[in-house]
């Protein structure tokens, strides 16, 4: 297996690991934690480096993810103190954390393993260094089996919790009566952040990863509203931005981890205009039409207040709508041209008449 | 006493300080409407928003003067914010998740563009990163008084529209209702926002800047009922904080200032949330009692 085939697998397994921990994540409106995770892995590292005297996988990987767990208990305690919002408590803990794991690497560690100035300027400086090593000769199989261990981890908990996942995120109270423990099935879901987020930070970064775990469910969630579906959708979304990010990063030889982000981007801005139901070009659709559809109804109801009075000559002509009814002139004759179309209205010597069918509208109209 | 001398002659010193202690201030004051708009999480997004927006002001102009690269990272903030508060109206995406995308593909293409300078081998670019990740201690006189003028328009702002960010703060449907264009009024305030962001870069960095925002205003909320006394004390202990982070950082060795900084905001935070005299945890149990006294029933 060629370098670059390892690579793309690494980004596609990331995606695909990532997208199925965030649809749960997303629909829990919780994507900000993932955020707050992503940093607080930092202090947890460190705390692994320091416990087990020197860098071990093992340990790390437990220290970030109990420092993630760590994050979510003091949000919560933060929030139910009632003292400072949900936001603004996500926003204080993981700067917090953050700031005690860079203190104590840069100053007893500054000259160990840690790349000091990676640590210090954070993930930011992390990110190039670990594409680079994604995208480099020495990228071991190492981060390729822990993220498809991972994925599987991830899509056994989906699995085996989906009931359970299910209906505490959609009815939390229905949750608890029914004996189905939603606290602990939210800290096992927020586990799994934690330790997907630090799997996947070695391969494209912490705030990349954090990019996998909320883009692409919240795409999928524009596309659909049956949970399955979604589930399916966030995966493919996240395993092929994985792939095309990485495809295109070696074709322009720029950062794989900036341009899978990118990606994600441009495939949730395409999603956004052109989704079938939920896209802005399907919503500005339906608008448009409702509004032609409103004013035709407008037209035919007046025609039919007026039809067989003695004012008929006068009310239903063009002009006398623009001023009744306030509508330009561009307006008054697109809407009587598409009410002609539609076999609502006659329009003869600058006179309407209502036919059978526009009656039986107007008729509809009122009484509704 | 050398401190105190050091403080007025030691040009780092000086000009760590002085900028820490700026930047308190002005995030201090911001943060307070950010915080009470629970727009918290918004200064952690649009920081990230303005990698994009410096590497392309440097690719444009060449330049890497503080005031080109603050604009570039202010305009890249705004389209930022203009985006999170689009995707808001126009759809059924939660803020967190709007929040999230726009933080995390902004940064991704931030990091896109730091690749395309750094191949174009021009040895001028070193330590264009070090601009958004915090590197208080290369300050200079430049850097402070670009920071002091940004922050000085923003404080000019909420000092002359005070009532009108009070009003939208508490109660934005009111605010309309009495003839206040809310829209634009929002906008601007998360714009000022973004004007705190832009010199909290220089200082602490991307990943820091929420708490420079959310933890003085925060602290400060737990003092008092009153947004305007909230204001005055989230800027002490802002500046407060700024300034004991920058000293302890420039006298032990090794401490980044943007992580001290940040340890003597949550240390404030801390203690309010336990001591504050308005709603401090410490004394839940004597309020309680004294409003049992009062009213029996």
């Amino acid at each position: 297996m060629s370098t670059s085939t390892q690579v793309a697998l690494v980004a596609i397994t990331a995606g695909v690991s990532c997208a199925l921990v965030g649809v749960f994540l997303v629909l829990r409106r919780m994507a900000m934690m993932a955020d707050a995770i992503s940093h607080s892995v930092l202090p947890g590292l460190v705390a692994g480096y320091v416990l087990a005297k020197g860098p071990n996988v093992l340990v790390g990987f437990l220290g970030a993810t109990a420092a993630g767990l760590a994050t979510v208990v003091l949000v919560e305690l933060l929030t139910k103190s009632r003292r400072v919002k949900e936001d603004a408590a996500i926003g204080l803990v993981f700067p917090v954390l953050f700031s005690i794991g860079v203190l104590v690497v840069s100053k007893y560690y500054a000259n160990v393993h840690i790349d000091t100035d990676a640590v210090l300027y954070g993930e930011i400086a992390f990110a190039p260094f670990d594409t680079l090593t994604v995208a480099g000769m020495d990228l071991g199989p190492q981060s390729l089996w822990v993220l498809g261990v991972l994925a599987l981890l991830n899509a056994a908990f989906l699995f085996l919790f989906y009931k359970e996942l299910k209906l505490s995120t959609f009815d939390a109270g229905l949750a608890t009566t029914l004996g189905f423990l939603p606290t602990l099935i939210h800290y096992l879901l927020m586990g799994m952040v934690a330790v997907t987020t630090v799997g996947a930070f070695s391969a494209v970064g912490a705030i990349l990863a954090v990019a996998l775990i909320i883009v692409p469910p919240v795409t999928a969630s524009l596309m659909t509203d049956r949970l399955p579906a979604l589930i399916a959708f966030s995966i493919l979304i996240g395993g092929s931005c994985g792939l095309g990010g990485y495809l295109l990063s070696v074709y322009w030889d720029v950062s794989p981890a900036g341009m899978i982000a990118t990606t994600l981007g441009g495939v949730f801005t395409a999603v956004l205009f052109a989704a079938p139901t939920k896209g802005l070009a399907a919503q500005a659709l339906r608008r448009r039409r409702q509004r032609s559809q409103f004013s035709t109804e407008m037209l035919v109801v007046h025609l039919a207040a007026h039809e067989h009075t003695p004012d008929q000559d006068r009310e239903c002509t063009l002009l006398h709508l623009e001023q009744e009814l306030g509508w330009t002139q561009e307006k008054a004759i697109w809407t009587v041209k598409r009410a002609v179309q539609s076999g609502m209205i006659n329009f003869r010597d600058g006179a309407m008449t209502l036919t059978p069918k526009g009656s039986e509208l107007a008729r509809v109209s009122v009484a509704r | 006493m050398s401190l105190v001398r050091d403080l007025f002659t030691d040009y780092t010193l000086r000009n760590v300080a002085l900028g820490s202690v700026v930047l308190g201030i002005v995030s201090g004051v911001l943060g307070c409407f950010a915080v009470l708009r629970r727009q918290g999480l918004m200064g952690d997004a649009l920081a990230h928003a303005a990698l994009p927006g410096v590497c392309l002001a440097y690719m444009i102009t060449g330049s890497k003067s503080s005031l080109t690269l603050i604009i570039g990272a202010g305009i890249a903030g705004w389209i930022g914010m203009l985006a999170i508060l689009a995707i808001g109206r126009r759809t059924k995406i939660d803020q967190g998740s709007a929040l999230g995308i726009v933080l995390t593909v902004f940064f991704g293409l931030g990091v896109v563009l730091l690749t395309v300078i750094q191949k174009g081998n021009d040895p001028n670019q070193a330590g264009l990163d070090k601009f958004l990740f915090g590197q208080a201690a290369a300050l200079t006189a430049e850097h402070v008084t670009t920071m002091s003028t940004i922050g000085g328009i923003g404080l000019l702002f909420v000092a002359l529209l005070f009532k009108e960010f009070k009003v939208l703060s508490f109660d934005p449907e009111f605010a309309g209702t009495i003839g206040l264009p809310v829209a634009s009024l929002g906008k601007l305030l998360t714009g000022l926002l973004v004007l705190a962001i832009v010199i909290g870069l220089n200082t602490v960095g991307v990943i820091l800047m929420s708490a420079m925002l959310i933890a003085p205003a925060s602290a400060a909320r737990q003092w008092t009922h009153s947004l305007g006394r909230m204001v005055l004390y989230s800027a002490v202990i802002g500046s407060a904080s700024g300034l004991t982070g920058a000293i302890w950082s420039v006298l032990v060795p090794g401490i980044p200032t943007g992580p001290a900084i940040v340890i003597c905001l949550g240390i404030a935070v801390a203690v309010s949330l336990i001591l504050g005299s308005a709603q401090g945890l410490a004394w839940q149990s004597r309020r309680r009692k004294a409003r049992r006294l009062e009213d029996p029933a």
